[in-house]
Order: C-alpha cells, then structure tokens, then sequence
C-alpha cells in the first residue's frame, strides 16, 4: 500500500469561504498532482469540523463524485492516520482502487468559539462552563503535570518551538513568516498557565490531502509514491490515569515496529501532532524515541530543524503553519509524503528513507482520546 | 476584602452576561444536588463505580441504572492553571481565572474552579454560577475566616459583605435575626420595612441601634407603598430577602367567607408579585454592578408549598402560588445573573403554630440558614428537622405524602 500525491492548500487566517471551499480545492489540487480524472478516484475519506450540516455523503454530491466507497473521519488530529489506514484497508481489500483522503476546514472570525462551545458533550457539561478556555486550559493542565512531574522548563518546550518555525520559514504554505527566537518566546504573554502565546497554535482555514493506491497502481500511473510499512490505532487508552502523560503509543508502539521491521533509531525524521510542544515529549517517549519523562533530556541532545540531528516536524508543523482544523491531522502525513518522495524542497532530510507520523486527537474532556501511527518508507524501502 | 468604591453615576453601568449554561440534561443531575448545596456525583447502582462527567450509561458495566448520590467532596489538587484569555465574555471580564485539575477521592478526575488558596488538599463544593448551572468548586481544606472573599469564589456565592440588602419585615421574629445576622455577616445598608410607621413594634428600637439599619415604611399589600419605596432604593439593593408573610390556620371547613384566606394571598402571593414588578427590573439591570452587584432575591415560603398541610390549608396554598411565581422570578432573573433562593421551613416556633408539636424552627436558625444559602450559593433551602424530613418524603413518592398529610 503506498500514499502519492501529497496537497496542501496554502492557510490563511480567517476565510469568508465554506469547508466545501477548501476541501474542493483540496480534491482539485489531488486531481491536478496526480494527473487523474475525478472518474478514476473510487474512493474518498473526508475529515473536517467545519463541514456541518454536511458530512462526507452531502460532499459527494457537492462534488460531483460518485465513489464506491466511502468514510467519514471526525477524529481530528487523529484522522489522518486514521484515514489512510481505513484507506489501506479498502485497497486490500479491493473495495476501491484509489482513495482521496482529504480534510479541511474554515476558519470565520467567530468559528473557532463556536467549535470549542459545542466541542463534545463533556466539554460542553464540564469544561467550557470553566471558563472557556478550550483546549488550552486542558493542554495547561497537562503541562503543568509534565513540568513538575519530570523537570520540563519552558526553554525545552521552546526549543521545538523555535525549530519548528525554522523549518516553517522554508515552506511556502505555512502562515507564519517571521522567525522565532527563544527569548521571544519567553518573553510572550500567559495564555493558560504555564502555556504562552507561542505555545499554542494558530485556528486557520486550509487543507491537506493525499492518494493511497497499490504500488502496482501508482507505478502504473507514474506516480512518485511512499510506502506504508507499519500503523497502529487506538482509542481512550489508559482511561483510569487520573492526567494523562501517555497515549495509545505506549500500547502498540511494539506492534508498530514489528509490522515495520525496523526500530525508533532507524527513523530519518518524526512528524508529530503538535497542537501543543509538551505533546510532542509524550508521543516521543510513548514512541520509544527516549524514556518515559526522559523528554526534557532528549529535547536538550538534540536540534530539531530539518537538517539537525532529530529532524521533527520538518514543515513547521501546526506550531508555525498553523492550525486549519481536522487538516492538522494531515499535516504531518502529507510532510513525510514529501519527504520521502524527495518533494520537500528547501527542507528536504538528507537521504531521507523512513519517517514516522503520529496523530492525536479530540480533547473530549480532560485529555486526548485518539492515538494513531505510521511508519512510511521510500518507494525503494 | 477592599471595600469597593463608590459609584460614578456617570459612566455607564456593565451589563450582565453570564457563563456558558449550555448543560445536557443528564449533565442537570449535578445542578438539582447543587441547588440543595450537596455535593453528588453519579453512580452505578450495580457496580457501584462513581464517575464524571455524567454520562447515560456506565463507563464499566454499561449499566444504565445509574443515580445521584452524595460523595466525599475531598481530593487532590493535580495541577493548576491561570487563565489569561477566554473566549467567552464572561470570563474575557473577570481574567485572570484560576482553574484546578483534581483528582478526587472517590474516583474520577474533574475540572474546577480553583480557590486562590488551595495547595494540595481540596474540598470541593458543587456550587450554582452566575447562569444557575451548577459548576465544582475546589476550596481550601481548612475553612479560614477570609476565604469568602476570594474574587473568583464571590462570582458564585450571594456573600451580604459589603452588600445592599432589603428585609422587607422588621416586626417578626424572624425579620429581627435576619437584620442581625446580615449585620454582622458585614453587610454595607440593612433596609427594613415595616408596615405601620407611626407605631413602634417589639424590637424597634434594638434595631435601630444598628448602625447599617434604614427603617423604611413598606406595605406589600399596597402598590403605591411598594412603588414609592422601590423608588427611593431599588437601585441600590443587592439582595432583597421578601419574609412578609400572613399565617392563619385552619382550611376550608373551619372557616366562612374567603377574608382570611385573600389576605394570605395578598401578602404571600400579592406582595411578592408587587416586589417582584417594582424592584426586579432594576436589579436585573444591576446584575453586573462592580464588585457589589444585585445578587439574589430570597423568598421566605414554607415546605407546606410542596405539598398541602390541611391544618393550615389556604395558607399553603398562598405558599404553594408563590412558590410557583418564583419559580417565574427566577427565570425572568437569571439573563442577570440574580439568583432566586427559595426558603422552605418547617413549622417556625411562633405562634401561628402553637398548637404544632416540636420540633420547630427558632428565628435565629431559620436566619442562620438563610445566611449560610447565600453564603454558599444554594438556591432551595429546607432548614430544620421537619423540612428535611418533608423534602425526602415528597421526593420519594409524593402521592404517599398527600396521603399521610391527610390523616
């Protein structure tokens, strides 16, 4: 199973148009990439939390599409692994022969408050009458834990921040322009305690996107393509933690590995989700990359930009490009795509061969519910 | 606590807005134990786990057959954060805003109001916020004298410190304690009506030795008298605690003519719909005033509103009227933010009940409780033995209590 034709429709801020907007020009740019006609797309996921009243059904018709099969992925930051393994899935089992894995959202001035109101059940009962702070008093909560628990400093979460927007400033799509330095992100204002500004990211309309065919079709297309070596899925994991400091990772990282025949040090780069930087630490402990609470250490060793030596998050990650909704959960996907089709242009990892992505998603109540991953290799790995 | 300055009359006035209210109905289970001031979470009544958020079925059995029951409010404060923006206009007001992570010991983790003061142990309370919906509270272990005046924890309470506060009847027993509770709790003005001026009453001048006290010419039975003071202070008033009250006992048969039974009415029913018409409006308007906004309106009933008690039937039919025109107030109240508290005593030890057996309510308990409601930010109160014991009968099966009243 491979994944080809990586899309990103570049972000803006705030957007007059509807999801259906983006994700048609998300589908539009997947059709001009691939050289494919809408006909010869079969299957289509689609991931988006602006799209309501519609789901992925009302988008086929919006669309014009007629596939014969069909998902529907409201797992934010979750979905795109969860996309492409479903995808994957429907391949084998020759449900449909090329799959659209799109998301995408809006972003209205007023969008993102309404987002977090009517958010989930729990959040509406037991979070946001606490002062609305969304997921960043919940991301503050976890912070805070982590900082006292294992001797995380701001400098640390800071050092992926400044990294990232690095890598950021070498990808056209990415909203922010300027470059970040450590003593601007301490001096930033207090959003939610211990968390500042540049600790969260941006809400942003966009889109991501990509293909997953077989092999044997991709080539047959002439398609550059990469391969899917290992993914792993899992929900509510770990529900009694009293505050969450692991996530499905920690499971079926070894059933991951296994499927993928290869290790955490064979990786040539990480795509994290990275809402928030102390979730970056918890999936590369969950993920074997160092210890549990070994994070702030592991952040000291190493630099992170695409050319250091743990390049993570190698487009900026949401952190610097911006959050478009469900799409941030194809931000990384779409990135290793590039990476390992040699697509990445001014930030492309030296010999890229093998990268791994990871998505979390939905903060329900108090913490993340969905965990995903995936180990993606060359065409030749 | 500073006191809060006085007023520019010219700028203009905030207006209310309250915290997001939105709740799903299971969600409600929280606000009902709330309003009563307990602290209940659900739990499975096979498994006997405990958890929150609420849900519709059991996070471990799957059983449906879930309650509400009173827990440990104890816990452990896990991590803390400052708000310094919100999305919401009520908060955007009043950051930053102090919230707590709380793992509590009888299980689940919650989300919490956090009391400046709280370090490692909590004592959590489920309190009702500005919107009437109930939200948890994490306070300090140990109560310290002070701990009211926390500004977040004000925001829930009805606290009379530094606060305007209208008794609308000095002459009863139970009018005199509320005038001296609410004093010492540190109230800024005490007006207290009286209904006849140019007589002294019992009391009178022990009242007019303290120094908040405004005696104020007030008849709820007549609409001029209640228009004339409602414009002369309503502007002011914070908290308006409505005790006139007509008693007389006997029901139907025992009576001719309806004269007794109208003047309950006019004073029950009547008085407090012409309090509500003369003096809601603008303590709707002012329920976002600074650091001493209109706060609530108490309602004196009686627990026979809930259920007749046919020795003392038109009286508890005038309490039940009110009880239902409460309920109107606090719905027509709450855009504001005023909380409507209703007081539900059993008999009180005076003597429009003499010939009721004990246990009665004495006036200073009764204006105890009244104090602690307001303190703690209740809005159903059943003080004593006898109201307690008529609350849990009528929950448990009200047609059994009509019977019993009956015999």
């Amino acid at each position: 199973m491979v994944l080809a034709a990586p899309v990103t429709v570049p972000y803006v801020r705030y957007s007059i148009r509807a999801a259906h907007w983006w994700l048609a020009r998300a589908f539009s740019a997947l059709l001009k990439s691939s050289n494919l006609q809408k006909g010869e797309i079969d299957g289509l996921t689609v991931s988006s939390f602006t799209l309501a009243p519609d789901t992925a059904i009302g988008l086929t018709q919006h669309l014009g599409l007629s596939p014969r099969w069909l998902d529907h992925i409201p797992l934010g930051g979750a979905s795109g692994v969860v996309a492409l393994r479903r995808a994957a899935r429907a391949v084998q089992a020759g449900d449909a022969d090329v799959v659209a894995c799109i998301a995408g959202d809006t972003n209205h001035v007023d969008s993102f408050r309404l987002t977090l109101a009517n958010f989930s059940q729990f959040a509406r009962d037991a979070v946001y009458p606490y002062g609305a702070g969304g997921p960043n008093a919940s991301f503050a909560f976890l912070t805070a834990y982590y900082m006292q628990k294992h001797g995380a400093k701001r400098e640390d979460f800071g050092k992926l921040c400044v990294a990232q927007r690095a890598n950021a400033l070498r990808f056209d799509s990415s909203l922010f322009k300027k470059p970040l330095t450590l003593e601007e992100y301490l001096a930033a204002r207090p959003i939610a305690e211990p968390l500042h500004l540049f600790d969260c990211v941006m809400p942003c309309a966009g889109a991501e996107a990509f293909l997953v065919l077989s092999e044997q079709k991709a080539k047959k297309l002439k398609l550059p393509y990469a391969r899917l070596l290992g993914t792993i899925e899992r929900h509510n994991a770990f529900a009694s933690d009293p505050v969450q400091m692991r996530a499905g990772w920690a499971l079926d990282r070894e059933d991951l590995y296994r499927q993928a025949g290869v290790g955490p040090k064979d990786m040539d780069f990480v795509q994290t989700y990275d809402d928030y930087p102390v979730i970056s630490l918890m999936q590369l402990e969950d993920l074997g990359f160092c210890e549990k609470g070994e994070g702030p250490a592991f952040v000291r060793k190493h630099g992170f930009t695409w050319d250091g030596s743990f390049p993570l998050n190698t487009s900026g990650g949401q952190l610097s490009v911006g959050q478009a909704g469900a799409a941030g959960g194809f931000l990384g996907m779409v990135e290793a795509i590039r990476q390992l089709t040699g697509r990445a242009e001014g930030r492309q990892v030296k010999s890229a061969k093998l990268g791994l992505v990871s998505g979390f998603g939905m903060i329900n109540y108090d913490r993340g519910l969905g965990s995903g991953a995936a180990i993606l290799g060359t065409s030749k790995a | 606590m500073e006191r809060p300055k006085r007023k520019n009359p010219v700028l203009r006035t905030r207006l209310p807005t309250l915290p997001p209210a939105a709740r799903s109905r299971v969600a409600l289970g929280l606000t009902a134990a709330a309003a009563l001031g307990r602290f209940e979470l659900q739990q499975c009544r096979e498994c006997g786990m405990v958890q929150y958020p609420p849900r519709e079925a059991c996070q471990s059995c799957l059983s449906v057959n879930l309650i509400w029951k009173i827990q440990q409010p104890e816990g452990e404060l896990l991590a803390q954060t400052v708000l310094h923006h919100s999305n919401d206009l009520f908060f955007r007001e009043r950051l930053p805003w102090r919230l707590g992570l709380v793992k509590l010991d009888c299980g689940p983790t919650v989300v919490a109001h956090l009391h400046e003061a709280v370090r490692q142990r909590v004592h959590v309370r489920a309190m009702l916020d500005r919107a009437g919906q109930a939200v948890i509270a994490a306070l300090p272990s140990k109560e310290s004298s002070d701990m009211a005046d926390d500004r977040q924890l004000r925001e829930f309470t009805c606290d009379p410190k530094q606060r305007k506060v209208l008794v609308t009847d000095g002459k009863t027993g139970l009018g005199q304690a509320l005038v001296k509770a609410l004093a010492k709790a540190g109230a800024d003005i005490i007006w207290v009506g009286h209904t006849e001026p140019w007589k002294k009453f019992a009391g009178f001048d022990e009242l007019q030795k303290i120094p908040q006290v405004t005696l104020l010419p007030l008849d709820v039975t007549d609409s001029k008298n209640v228009r004339e003071a409602a414009a002369e202070i309503a502007g002011k008033v914070d908290i308006l605690v409505n005790n006139a009250e007509h008693h007389r006992s006997f029901g139907i048969a025992n009576r001719q003519g309806v004269e007794t039974a109208r003047a309950e009415m006019d004073v029950n029913y009547f008085g407090f719909l012409r309090l509500a018409q003369e003096f809601g409006p603008a303590m709707r308007s002012r329920g976002a005033d600074g650091k001493a906004s209109a706060v609530a309106w108490v309602n004196l009933l009686s627990i026979y509103a809930h259920a007749n008690f046919p020795p003392h039937g038109t009286f508890s039919a005038s309490k039940a009227a009110a009880h239902s025109l409460a309920q109107c107030l606090r719905a027509e109240m709450r855009p504001a933010g005023v909380r409507v508290i209703n007081v539900f005593p059993g008999p009180l030890d005076d003597e429009w009940n003499q010939l009721l057996p004990p246990p009665k309510l004495a006036p200073d308990t009764l204006a105890r409780s009244i104090l602690g409601a307001l303190r703690e930010g209740v809005e159903d109160v059943y003080p004593g033995d006898v109201a307690q014991e008529w609350l849990a009968r009528w929950r448990d099966n009200p047609k059994a209590l009509e019977r019993e009243l009956s015999a």
